[in-house]
This record gives structure tokens, C-alpha cells and sequence, in this order.
């Protein structure tokens, strides 16, 4: 670092970070790795191979991805309603959204499960109509989305407050249609918060745990998320093959995350 | 295409933008709406190009005798032009062009190979030739300027409207792209307003001022007319610099700094003239420019030729006489 820079304290500033990362990340990380490789080769094909494990995690990563999909779209109209338009409760709205940052999971687990379950309010209602929504795959979904919607809101709410009216009357003198104007030019510039977003969700949904259990009633091979098994595990004190699943866990969300990643970056690149 | 403007009144909320505005626009002419901001001039404008509508039961705009008034914009056949260029970020220079054209319903839009075309006639236009595929943020502002200028033009508007047009700019590219829209409007003959709070920009730019003041029009004219014959105090003092004197019945009278005549204090004629000092001097250009301090408490600026400051060996400090009535 012989160039002078104008902000000071590069150095200082980067090694704090790098050390932060290395306690409350990195180190915890590593140990989580090492555990896992107390186990030898076969026992891990055997243990990641099991069809118990990869059901479970058949189901973690559809229903993720399924609940951030519609996150995404649902929080896009939300995002839409409390920008752009005024109406009374407005703001109360705007607060109930970090909602589910805030609740403890567990509550939100029991509050779903009593609300769609075969006997509560809207379970019955939804029983009736010969949908089940609780201790099946639907239950799990209805978890993950109410965790993850959040996350797209927050994430598309200051870009959609940032764009501005111009370049939507620019399209609309030029004869664009409202649903032009949104199809070429308010959602292209709205992808990258949306894709950001989106991750968050599918990011959270994965490792999401209190909220999921109660509701999907953890049927082995049916109903049971990843974490859950991993909770197994522990319970039965096999260190080992928690930790296992956990790694084997983290890398297959790493590698998701960093190809969204890629997309954005894209995508990003070309909306400059 | 001729715009009338006929009695349009806007208010928002309690607020009145427009008070019953009418107003005649020529075909072909290119018109300034002048005023300071609050004014209503670029709600007027908004209002011609269909982006906001007058209050309901209030005037109507006629394009070429034909009400608009209910015509969406999209429909109205306008070129807008927006202070901060309103560029589509994600779309190359071309797309942008084009937006226009690619959206219209598909009997009427022209095949891939004539939008081309257009879009390079248009590039030519704006001599922005080549840069067809930059995207807008690798390009200065007043490149985005004239793109977004492009992209008015290519659906053939009949009217073009400019909000602010050299706001954002630098004061160098402000001149360039001013002279240069003069001499494009010349040559396209396009009926055109725009909005600006500069008078310098509107006396030099257009062919009548419409000069605008607290939902109002304060006076319209040739910018000759306007500057020379200002219909009201607030004209005078918003279209240049202006002397404002009070006299002792406490009347005002206006002068214009290069309309003083100023001689030697020892030529002093007591029945037009003023006497004072010369506080500030400043005289790098052609015209030097002099901040007097009258006797009377009063401040007067005047401006002189070089020439004649050189001849009369003025200074800083120098008592002189200046002839204010005449």
C-alpha cells in the first residue's frame, strides 16, 4: 500500500473487518469443517446419500425457493402499493412488514400452525375447499414465504423510491402503455434489487428452522427440513454427522448464492 | 402545428398553480416560458404535453385548432424534453431512440430495419454519430441531452416541449447547446416551447418571451419588446440587471447599468445629475463594470465600455458624476 490514499486508515480499517469476519464467521466455520471431517469418506456418501437426508433436502431447497419466488412477487406488489400510492394506514402497513424480522420464530411457527391447521381459522376454511395447509409440503411453503417476504420489500423499497416519476412519463409521451411502461421500463431497472431480495429470502429460508417445525409436522422422508435433521443429530449426540449435514448444507447454499450472485453482477453491469 | 392555450386553470390542493392561463403559440415558433421557479411555467408545460390536466371544467389546449385536452399524452403526438434527460439506464443509446417507435401496436410499427435507419438519421441529427451503442451513464450531459432530444423526435412529434432543457449543464455546454438548438430549430421549423428561469437563455433563444409570475403571465413579447418595454416593475427587474431609484416622493424609476451616462465629478450638472464615488471597479472584458456609491446612501451599478473608462482614467476611490434623470 505505497499509494497514498485520501481516506485514512485503509489498513486499520481492513484488518478490523478481517479480524470481525474471522470471529464471528470464519473461525466458527472452519470448526463446523473440521468436525464434519472426523467422519471418513464412506460414512459421509452414507450419511449425505441417505434418501432420509435427501428428502429433506430435496424439500428445503424446492419449498426455498418456491416461497422467494413468490416472496418476490408479492413483495414486488406490496413494494408497489407503499410507494406509490398514499392511503390511511400507510405507515402502519410500512411497520407491520419487518413483522417477521422481529417476531421470535417459534411464535410465528405455533401462530401458523394453530391459523392452518385442519381445525384452525383459516386451515378450515382452506379444509373445506379440499386444500390442506399444515404437516405437508404447503405448510412448509406458507412458513417460508411469511419469513422471507420481508426481505424482498426492504430490499426493492428505497430503488423503487429512488426511480422517480421521469423516466415513467418519458415512456408515457412517448405512447408507451402503463403495462409497457412497467414491462420495459420500470421492472429491468427493478431486477437487480429484486434478484438481491430474492436471495435474501432463499438465503434465509434455507437455514430457517422454528418457524417451519411446527407447521410441517416433520414426517421422516415426507415433511422433515434439513435443519431439523441436523437437530436430530445433535439430540442423539452425533457431532459428526450434524456437522456433515451442515457443511454439506452450506455448500450447496454457496454455490446457489454466488451463481445468483454472477447473474447479478451481469445484470448489473448491463442496467449501469 | 399551432398550440392554444385557452383560460387553463391547476391547482393542487389549496396551492394555484395556474390562474387562468391563454396564450397563442404560432406554428413554427420557438417560445420561452420565463419566470422564477414557483411561477407555474413548468406546470403549463406539463399541461400542454398531457403529463398533468387542467381543472376540470376549466380551458381547453387546441393543437392546430383540434381540443386535446382529454387526449392522453401518449396520444398527443409531443416531444418531452426533461431537465434530468430521464434516459432509460438499462437500454443502449439506440433503444433509447427507438423506445418510441418499438412500442407502437404492431400495424404501425415500422420493421426492424427502418428503425434502424431512423435511429441513425437521428444520431446524425443530434451529431452524436457512433455512439449508438453507449449506454447513457458513459456519456457527458449534454451527449444525454441530445439523446434524450432524439429520442422526442423519432416518433415524429408535432410539437416539441423542453423542461429545463440546459439546466443540468455546465455554463460552456449551456452556450454550445443553446446556439445549436437555435440553429436546429431553424432547420426543422418544429413548434416548440420551453421552460427556463434564465433570461438569458430566453432573450437570446427565443422568438417571443412569455414571461411568467405567481400563476400568471406577466407579459409577452419578442424578446427585444420584453427587455426594452417591460409592462410591470417585476419584468424589469427579472430580465436583467436593473437600477431601481427611489426619489425623494418615494417614486421608483428603472435603469438598465448600461443606460447610465456618467461624467467628472466637476461636470457635474446638479438638475440630472448624481454625485458619488466609485466603490468597486471591474473591467477584464469588454465591458467594464462599476459599483457606485451615490452620495444620497444609494447603490448604482453602471456598465461603460472599456473606452471610455480607459479615456476617462477612472479608479477605484474617484468621485464622479452619473446622470439619472433625464
Amino acid at each position: 500500500m505505497s499509494k497514498r490514499r485520501v481516506i485514512p486508515g485503509f489498513g486499520m480499517s481492513l484488518g478490523f473487518s478481517i479480524t470481525w469476519l474471522s470471529l464471528i464467521i470464519l473461525i466458527p466455520l472452519a470448526a463446523l469443517f473440521i468436525k464434519a471431517a472426523g467422519l471418513g469418506w464412506e460414512e459421509w456418501r452414507e450419511l449425505l446419500g441417505s434418501p432420509q437426508v435427501i428428502a429433506a433436502a430435496k424439500l428445503t431447497f424446492g419449498a426455498s425457493a418456491a416461497a422467494a419466488t413468490v416472496s418476490a412477487v408479492l413483495g414486488l406488489l406490496v413494494t408497489w402499493v407503499l410507494v406509490r400510492y398514499e392511503f390511511p394506514g400507510r405507515r402502519l402497513l410500512d411497520a407491520m412488514i419487518d413483522l417477521p424480522f422481529a417476531l421470535p420464530t417459534a411464535v410465528a411457527g405455533i401462530t401458523l400452525c394453530a391459523i392452518y391447521a385442519p381445525n384452525g381459522w383459516l386451515g378450515e376454511i382452506l379444509a373445506s375447499l379440499g386444500i390442506q395447509a399444515a404437516y405437508n409440503w404447503l405448510g412448509v411453503f406458507i412458513a417460508l414465504t411469511f419469513i422471507g417476504f420481508p426481505f424482498v420489500v426492504r430490499t426493492l423499497q428505497p430503488v423503487m423510491a429512488d426511480m422517480g416519476k421521469e423516466i415513467e412519463e418519458a415512456a408515457a409521451t412517448l405512447g408507451a402503455g402503463r403495462w409497457t411502461v412497467f414491462r420495459r421500463v420500470v421492472f429491468p431497472l427493478l431486477v437487480p434489487a429484486l434478484i438481491t431480495g430474492f436471495t435474501l429470502a432463499f438465503a434465509r429460508a434455507i437455514g430457517e428452522y422454528g418457524s417451519v417445525i411446527f407447521i410441517s409436522g416433520n414426517l421422516p422422508m415426507k415433511t422433515e427440513i434439513l435443519p431439523h435433521l441436523i437437530i436430530i443429530q445433535l439430540e442423539q449426540y452425533n457431532y459428526e454427522a450434524a456437522a456433515a449435514i451442515a457443511t454439506g448444507m452450506l455448500v450447496v447454499s454457496f454455490s446457489l448464492l454466488f451463481l445468483i450472485n454472477l447473474l447479478q453482477r451481469r445484470i448489473d453491469w448491463q442496467n449501469r | 402545428m399551432s398550440i392554444s392555450i385557452q383560460s387553463i386553470r391547476k391547482t393542487f390542493g389549496s396551492y394555484t398553480a395556474l390562474e387562468d392561463i391563454s396564450l397563442e403559440i404560432p406554428n413554427g415558433s420557438l417560445t420561452a416560458l420565463l419566470g422564477p421557479s414557483g411561477s407555474g411555467k413548468t406546470t403549463l408545460l406539463r399541461i400542454v404535453a398531457g403529463l398533468e390536466f387542467a381543472d376540470p371544467g376549466s380551458g381547453k389546449i387546441l393543437f392546430h385548432g383540434e381540443d386535446v385536452s382529454e387526449i392522453s399524452t401518449g396520444k398527443r403526438g409531443v416531444g418531452f424534453v426533461f431537465q434530468h434527460y430521464a434516459l432509460f439506464r438499462h437500454m443502449t443509446v439506440a433503444e433509447n431512440i427507438a423506445f418510441g417507435l418499438s412500442v407502437l401496436p404492431s400495424g404501425k410499427r415500422p420493421s426492424k430495419h427502418e428503425i434502424r435507419d431512423r435511429v441513425k438519421e437521428l444520431l446524425g441529427l443530434v451529431k452524436l454519430e457512433g455512439l449508438d451503442k453507449r449506454r447513457p451513464h458513459e456519456l457527458s450531459g449534454g451527449q444525454r441531452q441530445r439523446v434524450a432530444l432524439a429520442r422526442a423526435l423519432a416518433i415524429r412529434p408535432k410539437v416539441l416541449l423542453l423542461d429545463e432543457p440546459f439546466g443540468a449543464l455546465d455554463a460552456q455546454v449551456r452556450k454550445d447547446l443553446r446556439r445549436w438548438l437555435r440553429q436546429f430549430h431553424d432547420e426543422i421549423g418544429l413548434t416548440t416551447i420551453f421552460v427556463t428561469h434564465d433570461q438569458e437563455e430566453a432573450l437570446e433563444l427565443a422568438d417571443e418571451v412569455v414571461v411568467m409570475r405567481n400563476a400568471r403571465i406577466e407579459q409577452i413579447g419578442s424578446p427585444q419588446a420584453v427587455y426594452d418595454t417591460p409592462r410591470s416593475p417585476f419584468v424589469y427587474e427579472f430580465l436583467g440587471n436593473v437600477n431601481k431609484l427611489t426619489d425623494t416622493s418615494g417614486s421608483h424609476q428603472y435603469i438598465r447599468p448600461h443606460e447610465v451616462e456618467i461624467r467628472f465629478a466637476a461636470e457635474c450638472d446638479p438638475s440630472t445629475d448624481e454625485l458619488g464615488t466609485i466603490q468597486h471597479l471591474f473591467s477584464a472584458g469588454p465591458v467594464a463594470s462599476l459599483s457606485i456609491r451615490l452620495d444620497n446612501g444609494s447603490f448604482l451599478d453602471v456598465e461603460i465600455s472599456r473606452k471610455i473608462l480607459d479615456e476617462m482614467c477612472l479608479d477605484q476611490k474617484d468621485r464622479i458624476a452619473v446622470k439619472v434623470r433625464s
